[in-house]
């Protein structure tokens, strides 16, 4: 980045860091807001999906005829429907595959047709009418069973990446990746305590409770257009272009409001099934996923298996630390997080010698796309377990030994970069000094903490920024509005143009009237897209100035901008009376026409983030039930634009942590079919399964942007997984290994430590 | 599909015993819509028995309470009187669903959907509530627990419908109680749910005991040797002892994903005692 974005650390600011209320929230809570499956045309079609029954089968044939000759029918589609335009683009061709089964159905819920009819009655009807007929074929879900040597083989073309030389049979296991560095071998040789432990955890889903839907229209002149809930527009008309085979400039995709994504929304499922639908029927036609379907068919994140061992010296320094992370990806290489989780293990702790081995596992589950801090969740549980673990050994306060190993400032990471300002030990720091961290517990509860770490990313941004006559603001943005970021994106534009929050309106624009966006993840929309906005803003000023210029008729660079007015840069500039924005808006016609600023680039430069997580648990100790009864989450902001949506996404991330160490998991049954496919038995907490997270916003500024923002959006689910276990080995003596740590898994751990510290009474 | 909405038993009745396809009786709806929406079912006749007269009534009578095959959750948990006579019955018939499905949800229909860990059902029989079921060729009143047969089965003829639960007369010092597990707060399904019924006498000894267990076996079962083993005590530690064994006895649950058959065996027995020892406290023991 230019230098003169770096953060000035004694700017004083009137509107970042204010609170004001969300743009967003009427629409939302009086129901006028559009989210996906609100949009409609005239004379669309209901479009329905027929997915496989089976975990892995041979598609011999499908005849639709039956269904095709249905009145009411419109169009019916299969793998035939989709020729190959990837042109050797493997992830392409994987995301078609995955969107309409080709030769083989590869898990339970895979679509294998579709069907676009006048009613839903009819639709359902169709589906029943068509006959796929299948050659079950044996399968594999878990993922140390998948890398055995006598598993089912998903694809028989995969050879392993990463491995020297490369396998000549082919596996289930698409890559092995390795990070680190020094002598990790030497390293445990000089430790005085080593423990070592394997972990596995269950596929979680992201939960959001807006299922997928879109709205797709084609006409026969070969253009389209598409409304659907997505985290990237964007990416949906490339893909959704790319598979169908027409210029991506032709596919208009207009986003809808979104309920919740966390990651899960940041591909293509039913949307060039709709798209398809409708050419082949020449009317719109909507699909809206139930449930059922998200559960079976979108994508969750990966199962784990992980084996860690670390060393210590009898003083509490790490001197070797190895790990090895097995995540599914389900049934196409490169889907799971496994590179991301290998990555993220170790990067919190200040390490000379350090391994991390990765494996991408296919297995037949539904394709793994990312869930908030993809990877990292899974990895942090296994270490920081192991962490807590070393601490009681060593005699050693766990929060200490964590402070006294910590990664700062100069510290080569485990996965390469050296860091530079980082909040590491700031927010360890602020934990120990905490009230939480002192306050006395009841009887069977117990506190676990762990620290955690995101990476958080840049990439491409587009905003246009528009000063109609009244010299209020409209600022066009092309990142999806997942956490709030259309408040953020205003307040920045308020800042930097010197105006208040309620003269700026952020729009989501559609695919046609912007430029390309990345889609909204990584928690890259506060930092890379505010700073296009705060770019946008700052070209606008310098168009403004110029106006103020030929005004005055002085040169334009005698022009500054303060508070919202053009003013002489000093007195030998002349003296002029000031203008406001809203006079040079007025005067615009006249003066050159209308006034935009504009920015688009690739952004660099977003810092790492760190978080802190203090848990408190009470442990039923006859059922195994858990109540969370304390929770703190400690967190690194750069600089909070807005802080409540900045402590929202800290208690997100910590409830959906919280689900997911204690009761939420993808269930499979021999069959291979998934038994909990609904909100019922895929248990996410409930409002009354918890406490009010309470909240610590650090702000330690980021270098690479011009405020200080990081993104903070996925941090916060990092930690909870290993504070919980740490919290619950508390309450309970026992540690617990495997998640969910559900009543039944945490009362039989309870049952067999006293059976078989009774054996050893005995 | 066609829906009905007859005004009484009769017609209800008649509707139901004509039907030739599939035929389903709406109350609260809170399974049937449920099942309706996601293509489970595919009902021909669909009969409403909201409208008819008495079934949102909940009446006290000389011999007991008499509830209504429609009153919702709600009207049960707004009944003081009944609140107070069982509120064991009513808390549990308050566990099903979430606030909003209680302004629907029906005891009735909880018992006929004859789910093994629906939460009213255990309750109702520890309390020895009969059901008053009308049907084409007449009246007749059976004990709750031979209404579900297994899951989702129940012993209904074709035409029959619930008109009404009776719960019987309280003697002194009675009281009630209900408890499941579920792994979060609300909005649940039993793993394992256990309803306690005691009378003691002037001196605290239980006289009179019923104990039900839910979600541990194809249907809500009462476990006789469990009553037996508190009647003639104070409950007392051994008593209690005693009483949860009986239940875990009594359990032939599966492993499925909501439970181990290890745990719901061990669970009910821990909540048996602590039911127990609720429905003392209602009772006026110590």
């Amino acid at each position: 980045m230019p230098l003169d974005n770096a953060p000035d650390s004694k700017r004083k600011y009137n509107v970042v860091g204010t609170r004001p209320l969300r743009p967003d929230g009427i629409d939302k809570v009086t129901g006028r807001a559009k989210f996906g499956a609100d949009a409609t045309a005239p004379g669309q079609l209901v479009g329905r999906i027929l997915r496989s029954p089976h975990a892995h089968a041979k598609i011999r044939s499908i005849d639709t005829s039956k269904a095709e000759k249905l009145a009411g029918v419109k169009a019916v589609i299969t793998r035939d429907d989709f020729p190959d335009h990837t042109d050797g683009d493997s992830g392409l061709y994987d995301t078609m595959y995955n969107i309409m089964a080709r030769e083989k159905a590869l898990y339970e819920g895979h679509a294998v047709a579709a069907v676009a009819a006048t009613t839903p009655a009819i639709a359902r009807q169709a589906l029943k009418l068509i006959k796929v007929d299948y050659e079950v074929l044996p399968h594999v879900t878990d993922v140390d069973d998948a890398m055995k040597s006598n598993a089912p083989v998903l694809n028989n073309k995969m050879f392993t990446d990463g491995v020297d030389p490369k396998p000549k049979k082919a596996s289930n296991v698409a890559r092995r990746f390795e990070f680190g560095h020094g002598d990790v071998e030497a390293g445990f040789k000089r430790a005085d305590i080593i423990v070592e432990r394997s972990f596995k955890t269950e596929a979680t889903h992201q939960g959001y409770i807006e299922p997928h839907a879109a709205l797709a229209s084609m006409s026969p002149d070969g253009s389209a257009e598409l409304w659907c809930c997505t985290q990237g527009h964007y990416m949906v008309r490339d893909v959704c272009a790319r598979i169908l085979g027409i210029d991506i400039s032709r596919l208009r995709v207009t986003q809808s409001e979104i309920g919740g994504g966390f990651g899960g929304k940041t591909t293509v499922f039913i949307e060039p099934v709709a798209l398809a639908l409708s050419r082949k029927a020449n009317r719109p036609v909507k699909v809206v996923m139930t449930r059922d379907e998200v559960f079976k068919a979108t994508g969750p994140t990966s199962a784990t298996s992980m084996d860690i061992k670390i060393g210590v010296t009898k003083d509490g320094l790490i001197t070797a630390a190895d790990g090895t992370f097995r995540y599914t990806g389900g049934p196409f290489a490169g889907c799971s997080p496994a590179e991301f989780g290998a990555m993220s293990a170790f990067a919190q702790f200040h390490l000379d010698n350090v391994r991390a081995i990765g494996y991408d596992v296919l297995c037949n589950r539904p394709k793994t796309i990312s869930y908030r801090a993809p990877g990292a969740p899974m990895a942090n549980f296994a270490v920081e377990s192991v962490i807590e673990e070393l601490a009681h050994k060593l005699g050693m306060a766990p929060i200490d030994f964590r402070i006294k190993n910590a990664a700062r400032e100069g510290t080569r990471s485990s996965y390469g970069p050296v860091y530079g300002q980082i909040g590491l030990g700031a927010t360890l720091e602020a934990a120990k000094n905490h009230p939480h961290f002192k306050a006395p517990l009841g009887p069977n509860q117990g506190r676990g903490m762990a620290a955690g770490f995101w990476f958080n990313f840049g990439g491409q941004s587009c905003v246009s920024l528009n000063i109609p006559i009244d010299g209020t603001i409209t600022v066009s943005v092309g990142s999806p509005d997942i956490g709030g970021s259309r408040a953020s994106m205003c307040m920045m534009v308020a800042e930097e143009l010197g105006i208040g929050y309620d003269q700026v309106r952020a729009i989501i624009a559609d695919t046609s009237s912007l430029g390309h966006n990345d889609v909204t993840d990584g928690s890259r929309t506060t930092f890379a897209t505010g700073m296009a906005c705060i770019l946008a803003a700052r070209d606008a000023i310098k168009k403004l100035c110029a106006r103020a210029a030929a005004t005055w008729g002085i040169p334009e660079d005698a022009v500054t901008w303060e508070k919202g007015y053009a003013k002489p840069a000093g007195a030998n500039a002349g003296n002029f009376q000031p203008l406001s924005l809203k006079e040079i808006a007025a005067a615009s016609p006249g003066t050159g026409g209308p006034i935009a600023g504009h920015h688009e680039y690739s952004a660099d430069g977003a810092g790492v983030s760190f978080a802190t997580h203090i848990c408190d648990i009470e442990i039923d100790q006859e059922t195994g039930a858990s109540k969370i009864v304390r929770y703190t989450v400690i967190q690194d902001a750069g600089k909070a634009v807005h802080p409540s949506y900045v402590e929202g996404q800290f208690q997100g991330g910590a409830v959906q942590g919280i689900g997911w160490a204690l009761n939420e998991e993808y269930i499979y049954g021999k069959d291979g079919r998934l038994q909990n496919a609904g909100f019922l038995d895929y248990r996410i907490p409930v409002c009354s399964d918890l406490p009010m997270i309470d909240t610590m916003i650090l702000e330690i500024p980021n270098p690479g942007h011009p405020y200080g923002v990081r993104g903070v959006g996925e941090t916060s689910i990092v930690p909870p997984l290993a504070a919980i276990a740490n919290a619950v080995a508390a309450a309970t003596g026992v540690r617990f290994t495997q998640l969910p740590m559900s009543p039944p898994r945490i009362l039989k751990g309870i049952e067999d430590a006293k059976a078989s510290g009774a054996k050893k009474a005995a | 599909m066609r829906y009905e909405r007859p005004t009484t038993l009769k017609a209800a009745a008649q509707m139901l015993a004509k039907e030739k396809g599939q035929a389903f009786i709406l109350a609260g709806g809170t399974d049937l819509l449920v099942r309706l929406r996601t293509g489970f079912i595919e009902p021909d006749l669909i009969v409403d028995i909201k409208g008819i007269n008495g079934s949102k009534a909940i009446q006290k009578t000389a011999t007991g309470f008499k509830i209504g095959a429609a009153v919702s959750g709600a009207e049960l948990g707004e009944h003081a009187a009944l609140k107070k006579a069982w509120p064991g019955v009513v808390e549990a018939a308050n566990l099903i669903g979430s606030k909003q499905v209680q302004g629907r949800c029906t005891m009735s229909g909880n018992l006929c959907n004859a789910s093994p860990a629906a939460d009213s059902v255990p309750a109702l029989v520890a309390a020895a509530a009969k059901a008053v079921i009308v049907g084409p060729k007449g009246k007749r009143t059976v004990a709750v627990e031979e209404i579900p047969v297994g899951p989702g089965k129940t012993s209904l003829k074709k035409g029959e419908i619930i008109e009404s639960i009776v719960l019987p007369k309280r003697p002194p010092k009675s009281g009630d109680a209900y408890l499941r597990f579920i792994p979060r707060t609300e909005m649940d399904i039993a793993v394992v749910g256990v309803g306690v019924n005691v009378t003691l006498d002037g001196k605290g000894i239980v006289t009179k005991a019923r104990v039900a267990l839910g979600a541990v076996a194809p249907t809500v079962r009462l476990v006789p040797a469990a009553a037996k083993a508190l009647i003639g005590t104070k409950m007392d530690k051994a008593a209690l002892d005693a009483m949860a064994a009986a239940c875990s006895a009594a359990c032939s649950p599966i492993d499925d994903k909501r439970g181990t058959r290890d745990f719901r065996i061990k669970v009910a027995g821990v909540l048996a005692r602590r039911a127990a020892l609720i429905a003392r406290k209602r009772a006026g023991g110590k």
